[in-house]
Formats: structure tokens, sequence, C-alpha cells
């Protein structure tokens, strides 16, 4: 049996497989299907310092391939993540991701704060959620803004800083940098890309917010690009997400750079995604004489 | 575990109106715990999410769906054969609490009519007040006559039954019974929600977004209500609905 754990930023993961946030909440729906031990890490629903509602429904609309969703942070807030879901998380044998967004650079560096005293294995830094005017991607977009927040937050963190990046961008690949040279532990990539649909029958945009974050199939080929570009420019373990659908998807991803995985829209038809791509992979490496997952991460031949 | 996905085979289909099909699937797992007013959340081949579709009846070893073709995933349901493995994930949501002894009216607006039925079979003294826009869509009167004491059909139009709305028959027969459980447009919900109030009768609402995951994790099926302490949430209709009391919606 080939070895499915990853180390990232000195965290160990039973296996590569992350829920991501998001899409699964703070992980006790799923956990009514299976022991969320199955993921090697949970990354919970954005977090702000105070509660929110969120965006007006519609929030999502199904597109080809995939689908695109404004649910605009919904949430309890951080003191009532602490207080409420984690220490349940933290028993549930699997990596405990808080991921934090913000108006301010104070929210943030607030949060962190406050999380870094907690049992949170991690924290990721969402500075890329495309649903809310003020939240994240404001600080998302550019090498300075990148830089300047990891920067902030790096004081306060105490716990293995990952930045979550946006694709909304003309480079990522220097924003990844700006990240890795403020200090962030770990790039997670890619957040949603941008999009719309439109009724053509009222010609209303189908999402009250108008536009939505794109995820699903359809964005897997950018992702396996923007993740095989920001591995070959960065020291620091970059984890992949967009689109994994499938055990030879996350493969890819992994043979494109990534050191571990998220995974988030196939779970929504599919909730036992993450026992059925770990299975895969695990017999692919076994089928190909390899015995740790981590020897696949960027083994990308680039023509 | 509380979940569970099941693969139930398609025993029986019939296009009962244009557009919309009856389906029976077997599925004694699901069909034994299914309540009356939660749904079914069907995975469509080529189609990134589940469609989720009411229940319109169950036995010890069945479901019954009824449910209108509105897109392409619908349609692509709609053209399994007989004998083809249905994936589901159900039952879901919070479904109608019925007090069997009393009378109940049971109201349904177009193709909010099918849950209403197995949701009037758990009631002894069940009305079941049936709206549609015109004669052809029609659907259901024969089952309802069979679990009801008394069946009221109503049409926009007039081509059939008694012209006028749900909400008309509803007026009129209001001070007989005790309660009202209703599914359908939110339109229809609103008005009867007013009536309900106005005449101190226990009104559950049956409510519709488009959803993601089923389950309450991905917080796409938002709807305004209120709290425990009558502060307005974003609720999900996945979870916590889909029947709520109509005094917890903000209308």
């Amino acid at each position: 049996m080939a070895d499915l754990k990853v180390n990232i930023a000195g965290v160990e993961f039973q296996n590569p497989v992350i829920g991501a946030s998001g899409t699964v909440g703070f992980g006790r729906e799923y956990g009514e299907f299976y022991p969320l031990s199955v993921f090697g890490g949970i990354s919970c629903k954005g977090i702000t310092l105070q509660p929110r509602q969120g965006n007006p429904a519609p929030r999502i609309a199904e597109t080809p391939s995939g689908m695109l969703n404004a649910v605009g942070l919904q949430n309890p807030g951080v003191d009532h993540f602490i207080q409420n879901d984690l220490s349940w998380l933290k028993e549930q044998n699997t990596v405990v991701i808080a991921n934090i967004a913000g108006n301010t650079y104070e929210d943030y560096c607030q949060m962190a704060e406050k999380l870094s005293v907690t049992d949170v294995d991690m924290i990721e830094l969402n500075i890329s959620c495309p649903n809310v005017k003020s939240g994240g991607v404001q600080f998302g977009t550019s090498c300075e803004s990148v830089g300047a927040i990891t920067k902030a937050v790096r004081q306060f963190c105490k716990k293995p800083l990952i930045i979550k990046l946006s694709p909304n961008v003309t480079d990522i690949v220097s924003i990844a940098k700006s990240a890795e040279y403020e200090g962030a532990d770990a790039i997670s990539m890619i957040n949603t890309l941008t999009g719309m649909r439109i009724d053509i029958h009222n010609r209303r945009p189908i999402i009250r917010n108008n536009t939505g974050g794109l995820s699903g199939s359809a964005v897997f080929p950018v992702a396996v690009r923007m993740v095989c570009q920001v591995a070959q420019a960065v020291k620091i373990p970059v984890i992949g997400m967009g689109g994994i659908t499938t055990w030879q998807d996350a493969v890819e991803m992994m043979i494109a750079g990534a050191s571990a995985l998220q995974i988030g829209t196939v779970l929504f038809k599919d909730p036992y995604a993450p026992v059925k791509i770990n299975e895969g992979i695990s017999q692919f490496l076994d089928e190909n004489n390899i015995s740790s997952v981590t020897e696949l991460t960027g083994t990308v031949k680039l023509w | 575990m509380k979940y569970e996905i099941v693969n139930a085979t398609l025993l029986k289909k019939e296009e009962i109106a244009t557009g919309i099909f009856d389906f029976l699937l077997e599925c004694p797992s699901v069909s034994k715990k299914a309540l009356a007013g939660q749904f079914v959340h069907i995975a469509v081949p080529s189609k990134t999410l589940r469609r989720p579709i009411s229940i319109c009846d169950a036995d010890e070893k069945t479901i019954r769906i009824v449910f209108q073709v509105k897109g392409e995933g619908t349609k692509i349901l709609s053209e399994s054969k007989v004998g083809d493995k249905i994936d589901i994930l159900a039952p879901l949501g919070h479904g109608f609490s019925v007090d069997k002894s009393q009378k109940i009216a049971f109201i349904g607006g177009g193709i909010g009519v099918p849950p209403m039925l197995y949701s009037a079979r758990q009631c002894d003294n069940a009305v079941a007040i049936l709206g549609f826009r015109n004669k052809k869509m029609v659907i259901l009167e024969k089952d309802f006559q069979e679990v009801c004491k008394e069946v009221y059909v109503a049409t926009d139009d007039g081509s059939y039954g008694i012209h006028g709305f749900t909400s008309d028959i509803l007026k009129k027969i209001i001070d007989e019974i005790d309660g009202v459980c209703a599914c359908g447009p939110m339109p229809m919900l609103k008005v009867i929600a007013g009536i309900c109030k106005e005449h101190d009768k226990p009104c559950q609402v049956s409510l519709e977004e488009r959803m993601g995951c089923g389950i309450g994790a991905c917080l796409v099926c938002a709807c305004k209500t209120y709290d425990k302490d009558g502060n307005v949430e974003h609720s999900h209709v996945c979870k916590k609905g889909p029947v709520y009391n109509a005094e917890e919606v903000v209308w």
C-alpha cells in the first residue's frame, strides 16, 4: 500500500484530499456520510470577524460542466466558530484549517491573533472571494496588496499560514511570489473564476449578485495551468484546487505541482468523492510502484 | 450515518400532463424513512448538480416523485427508462408535521401539488385544495380523492373545476379547518399565509430555492426567515426547510 500522507508546512495530513472552503461548511454535514477523517483536512467555511448573512438568493446557477455561486460569505463569525465548531472538528482526526476573510487589515490580523491561540492547525487567508464588495479579493489582485496583507497577518499568525489566491488576475505567479516573500507557508489555488449567466426570458442574471464564482470541471484546465506555473516559481508548497472531480484529476493536479489538493464542487453530486479519489490515487501509485504520493508532486515533464 | 445515497430502480413511468412526469422508484431504505414534505436529491448524468424533487408519495418499498421538465437536467431525468437505476440522496429536509385527527387543508399550486399527496395521507380528515393554470395541467386529482375527505380543484382560467385561485377556496372553508399545509408559488403561499394569520389558523409552507449540496453545507439555498429571537436571518431551504411555519418566513 502506497503512503498517502503529505506534509504541508510541518502539518501532517493522512491523505492529500482536503475539503475546500465554502463547500463543506464546518464539516458536520459530511460527517453524516462518513467519518470526516476520510478527508486529509477540512478547510472551513470562510469566517469573518462579525457574523454575516451573505447575499440574497438565488446564489447558484449551473453552467456547462460547472456552476456559479455567490453565497457572499454567510457565516456565524470567528467567535462562534471557535466556541461551537472547533472542538468538535478537532475530535474528527483530520487537519482543521480556518479560512478567514475580512474588510480591513485589522479584521484579518484580529482573526489570525484569535485563532493563533486555539487548536486550529492552519490558517488559510481568503483574499480571493469574488462575491462580496469588501471581504477579500480587493487584497488579492496585485502583488503589492497580497504582499502587504500577508506581511500584516504574518505578524499575528502563529499558525502555518496558507494564502488562497484568486485566478482573476493578470499574473498569478508574481502574486504567489509576493505572498512567499512576505512569509506565507503555503499557497492554495485557485479560488473561483468570476462569471455570469443571464436568463434570456427575463434578461436578469440568474444569480442575484449578478456575478458569481465559477467552479467545477469547467475550471480544471485553468487550475492545472496556474498551479503548474506557480509551483515552478515558488519553494513553498502549493495546495491545488479547481474542478478536481476524479482521482485522475487529482493525480494530474499533483503532477502539475500540487503538494495537496482541495475538492469542493464534486461533493455536491458525489459526497463520497474523497473516498473514491483517495482509493484511485492509492491504486495508481501501487500500479506504478510509487511508494509515496509525495513523489508525484511537480513531476510534469514540460515540453 | 444519517445520510445515504441509493440507486433506486425506476419501476413505473408516466407523463401525466405535458412535461410532467410521474416516477415510481424502488428504494426501501429511503421509503421507510421518508416523511411528508421531504425531498430527494437526484444525480443526473452529465450534470454538475443534483436536482431536488419533492416526495409525492411513499410506501414500504417505493417512493413516487412527480416533476416538471424545466431545463436540461429534468429533461435528461425524464428520459430515464423503466429498469434504470437512479442515484438519489434522500430523504432530505424537514417535512410537514401533521396531527392525524385534525381537519387540515392541504393546498398545492401547480408543481407544488405532488408533495401534498403524501402529506394528506398522514391525516384522517384531509381537505385538498389544488390549483392549476388550466385543465391541461391538472394532475393527481384521483389520487387526492382516494386520500382526502374533500377535494377542490381550481384553475386560473376556469377551464376546469372552480374558476379562481386556491386562496379563494381557502377563504370559504377557513372556519371549518384546524390548519393549513401548502406548497406552490411564493405569491400563492404569501396570500394563504395571510389568510391563515387573519383567522388565527396554523399554517405550514414548503419553500423552494435553487439548491447545491442539499444537506446544509454549501449555504446557497438561502431564504429570509426569523430566528427564534425574531431576528431576520438567511436560513437554508434544504436543511431548516423546505417546510417552515408561515410565521417564520419573511414575506
